[in-house]
């Protein structure tokens, strides 16, 4: 588990960025083209998952440690039921209000910086998909690796 | 109307593989194609999200299977199926698909015409007119589920959150350790 061929390292090396920046892209566009917190955070974390198979695994938990990503999905959560709340007690007027575009009206619409809300929820939903499946990835092959070498034994 | 066909043929056909083949690395590919033939189709339904999203999942499913399989050390399925639960499979889907041919040609409108679109006032008019102006989003799919359906969307992440929990509590080092020591 020492990671794959030299060709596949310095390929994956140069691919992760892209993955990674179309995924920031697909997030932060949500509100604008088709995609989202949730398609753009799975793309985020196959561009990890490619580093984890290309590298293995101590590479990327040096990148991205196992208590780090539990906190990050445990911020993208909290970050989502804060904007929830906000809507309703900044307005009094309901759970998951559009507080920032009733009520401020910043930001044209077909704009990057418009649709209030939307955008920071796509981003709290990018961060907690992302690191909640590169969670899974590296729970399950940590937990694979332990059996096998217990089985050997 | 064609290509709808062609592809849920080629979905249900790779269903039956995947059921069937003795080989799991075999039966997970298959499943992915089932994925790939779905998005395939969401695409020409003019719906871009659900496409982006179904592929994207598939491919990081399909890497998380083929992992799960490769580990094994038995990558094949051996014995015969119980010829009882053949029986009874084969009845329900032959109850299924009566019940279908007979009932469902008059009620259901036709594949890609939904019924929403047919009566003036109802929600998907509404989101589709006001969308933009109550919401701002051009994206009319994450106005919907960021703004007027975002209990959905929170109940879906809870799920995710809660799953994730779940498998980080059960699959850590300190767990193993307790469950190997006697219970007392």
């Amino acid at each position: 588990m020492k990671g794959m061929t030299i060709i596949v390292k310095n390929i994956s090396s140069f691919v992760k960025v892209l993955i990674f920046l179309f995924g920031i892209y697909i997030i932060l566009f949500g509100h604008l083209t088709p995609g989202g917190g949730f398609a753009g955070g799975v793309i985020v974390a196959s561009s990890y998952v490619l580093l984890m198979l290309a590298y293995g695994r101590e590479f990327a938990e040096e990148n991205l440690s196992l208590p780090t990503t539990s906190r990050l999905d445990c911020v993208g959560a909290l970050l989502f039921a804060a904007i929830a709340l906000f809507g309703l007690f900044y307005g009094a007027t309901g759970f998951f209000w559009n507080f920032i575009h009733q009520k401020e009206l910043w930001g044209q619409p077909l704009k990057l910086l418009s649709a209030g809300t939307i955008p920071l929820s796509n981003i709290s939903i990018g961060i907690k998909v992302g690191s909640s499946l590169f969670l899974v990835i590296l729970i399950l092959s940590s937990f694979r690796l332990e059996t096998s070498a217990s089985e050997k034994e | 109307m064609a290509i709808f066909c062609t592809l849920l043929v080629f979905i249900i056909i790779a269903a039956f593989i995947a059921v069937e083949t003795k080989k799991l690395l075999s039966a997970v590919i298959c499943i992915g194609a089932i994925g790939f033939g779905a998005s395939i189709m969401f695409l020409f339904l003019w719906a871009p999200d659900i496409a982006i999203t179904q592929i994207v999942v598939e491919v990081l499913g399909l890497i998380i299977l083929i992992r799960a399989t490769i580990s094994r050390d038995r990558t094949f399925i051996a014995g015969d199926r119980e010829f009882f639960g053949m029986i009874v499979s084969l009845v329900i889907i032959l109850v299924i698909a009566v019940a279908g041919v007979s009932v469902f040609p008059e009620t259901l409108p036709d594949f890609g015409t939904p019924v929403f679109t047919e009566t003036s006032n109802s929600a998907s008019q509404t989101y589709i007119e006001e969308g933009l102006e109550k919401t701002g989003a051009a994206n009319l799919v994450a106005s919907v589920i960021l703004d007027f359906r975002a209990y959905d969307t929170l109940g879906e992440a809870t799920v995710l959150f809660t799953t994730i929990i779940g498998a980080t509590v059960i699959l850590r080092k300190k767990t193993k350790k307790l469950l190997e020591e006697p219970d007392l």
